[in-house]
């Protein structure tokens, strides 16, 4: 595949520079509590409830963050995303979520309402990407479990099911992108639950940029990135074990489950290591990655070979 | 006037800098920290979308030669094809120094287990004795008739390459699909000119 560079393209491009400015200094204060003297532009977003999930582990430059992403609707490219997406998802308003399937009270729910379901909080997690590459991503949200509870889900929710949204419009369609469109995802109940499990809206104390997955995206940490699907539309909860977007296209390599797991390779390459980008030697990739003394025990007796 | 133009040593030279400027367009990227947040991959593809460009523009001098009534473009095949064998070689020590880091253990495991890889390895294996044999000293050894069967492995490395790219895409195969067209297209012409020639040599017995 082919990566096409764009020299002249920076994140000054999206953001007014004197804003990009205080970012950085933001940053480098390394608190969101420290945004509220920069509140003033309205794509921040002040966390103010530091996570005990949070990794010490150093975050991910931003630059990088934002000019290396999978999103396949804007292009396979690498850097794709990061000049395609921009404009085409946070102007959408009302951002509606749609909430139904197995709950008692099915609802349509706008992006400002999900926002005051519960008080922001930033979770520094590792993301381990399927293709071998790491980041560490300050994000900003609340576990997805405080929003599902809201609609008290039904004896039969087994399963979650997440749709993202699609244009017809986007760069690519399921023919050239070689995945179905619009992507789904899915959880087992218990995943769903699980309080690692983030429904988040912001990262780098900003409100999600396009190509990271604005306006709302999962983050579920101990599995390959493409379960944490982006530009959320959609949740439903289901009885049965919902289609997958990765899995529809190859059910080989890419499981209903996809746990980050060391010993299980992908059938065309090994999952042993991955490089925490931008270093240049690989490390050795954790089981779980690295968040298995929290999540572990939901899959105890599962074969996870089988059920990868 | 375009067979003076194909003649000319400027011309040659001129090909031969324009060959060498993905090389050094790599090395500015490099030189500037435009590498992307991955440096290694995008060299590993990079130098591996130059390989298989190279090798589709080695096979394409038959058939413009054939098409254009031009055949002084021949002299200009070898540079072509030492310049796919210039850009896999990068292509392999890319990924033998940083992506493996000299782990030959690995590298054997990756060999054995991803065909994708195996693929990768044989085509860069054959390329090296049609670059060793590529000078007029050796076709004169050879003989140019066995110099020529030997050369027309070309198109199996061609190909080779074409699935390599094929199988390790995640999802997107139009490149490889492109190229793989691209291959067969060149293969037409050569197989048409072949009935043709094999015709006309019937009907002049």
């Amino acid at each position: 595949m082919i990566i096409r560079k764009s020299p002249e393209f920076r994140y000054s491009d999206l953001t007014p520079k004197e804003q990009y400015l205080n970012r950085r200094r933001f940053l480098a204060a390394g608190s969101a509590v420290l945004a509220a003297p920069f509140a003033r532009a309205d794509n921040k977003i002040a966390a103010a409830i530091k996570s005990p999930f949070s990794t010490t582990e150093k975050i991910t430059p931003i630059d990088l963050a934002t000019h290396y992403n999978n999103y396949y609707e804007f292009g396979t490219g690498k850097e794709d995303p990061g000049k395609n997406a921009p404009g085409k998802l946070d102007k959408i308003r009302p951002w509606t979520i749609s909430v139904e399937g197995e709950v008692t009270k099915p609802r349509i729910l706008d992006l400002d309402q999900v926002m005051k379901i519960a008080p922001l909080e930033e979770r520094i997690y590792r993301h381990r990407c399927v293709e071998r590459w790491s980041m560490v991503f300050p994000w900003i949200g609340f576990s997805l479990s405080t929003l599902l509870k809201q609609f008290t889900p039904t004896s039969r929710a087994k399963y979650v099911a997440f749709q993202s949204y699609y244009n017809s419009k986007f760069e690519l369609g399921s023919f050239s992108a070689g995945i179905d469109f619009p992507y789904v995802e899915g959880l087992r109940m218990d995943e769903a639950m699980h309080p690692l499990t983030l429904l988040a809206v912001g990262i780098y104390g900003e409100m999600l940029p396009d190509q990271m997955g604005a306006p709302i995206r999962l983050a579920v940490p101990w599995k390959y990135g493409y379960k944490s699907i982006k530009s959320i539309v959609k949740i439903k909860l289901v009885e049965k074990q919902p289609p997958t977007t990765w899995n529809k296209e190859s059910a080989e390599e890419y499981g209903f489950y996809s746990n980050v797991n060391p010993n299980v390779d992908h059938p065309r390459w090994s999952q042993k290591k991955e490089r925490r980008l931008p270093e240049l030697f690989p490390r050795d990739t954790l089981i779980f990655n690295g968040y298995g003394d929290q999540v572990a025990g939901l899959y105890a007796g599962m074969d996870l070979r089988k059920y990868h | 006037m375009i067979k003076k133009i194909l003649l000319s040593g400027w011309t040659r030279a001129l090909l031969f800098v324009l060959c060498l400027v993905p090389f050094f367009d790599l090395g500015w990227d490099a030189y500037t920290q435009n590498l992307t947040a991955n440096p290694v991959e995008y060299i590993t593809h990079k130098t591996g979308d130059w390989t298989i460009r190279f090798l589709m523009i080695t096979l394409s001098v038959t058939p413009l030669r054939l098409l254009f009534h031009q055949p002084q473009l021949v002299r200009f095949r070898r540079m072509f094809g030492l310049f796919a064998f210039f850009y896999a070689t990068l292509h392999f020590t890319t990924w033998f120094c940083l992506d493996k880091f000299f782990d030959f253990q690995e590298m054997g495991k990756d060999i054995l287990k991803r065909p994708f890889i195996t693929l990768g390895l044989a085509a860069l294996l054959m390329l090296i004795p049609l670059a060793v044999t590529s000078t007029n000293g050796w076709v004169r050894r050879l003989g140019f008739k066995r110099w020529q069967k030997l050369h027309r492995l070309v198109y199996v490395i061609a190909l080779v390459g074409v699935i390599h790219y094929y199988w390790l895409v995640k999802s997107d195969v139009r490149l490889p699909l492109m190229y793989g067209a691209i291959w067969v297209a060149l293969m037409s012409v050569r197989a048409v000119e072949r009935s043709r020639n094999r015709r006309q040599a019937a009907v002049s017995v």
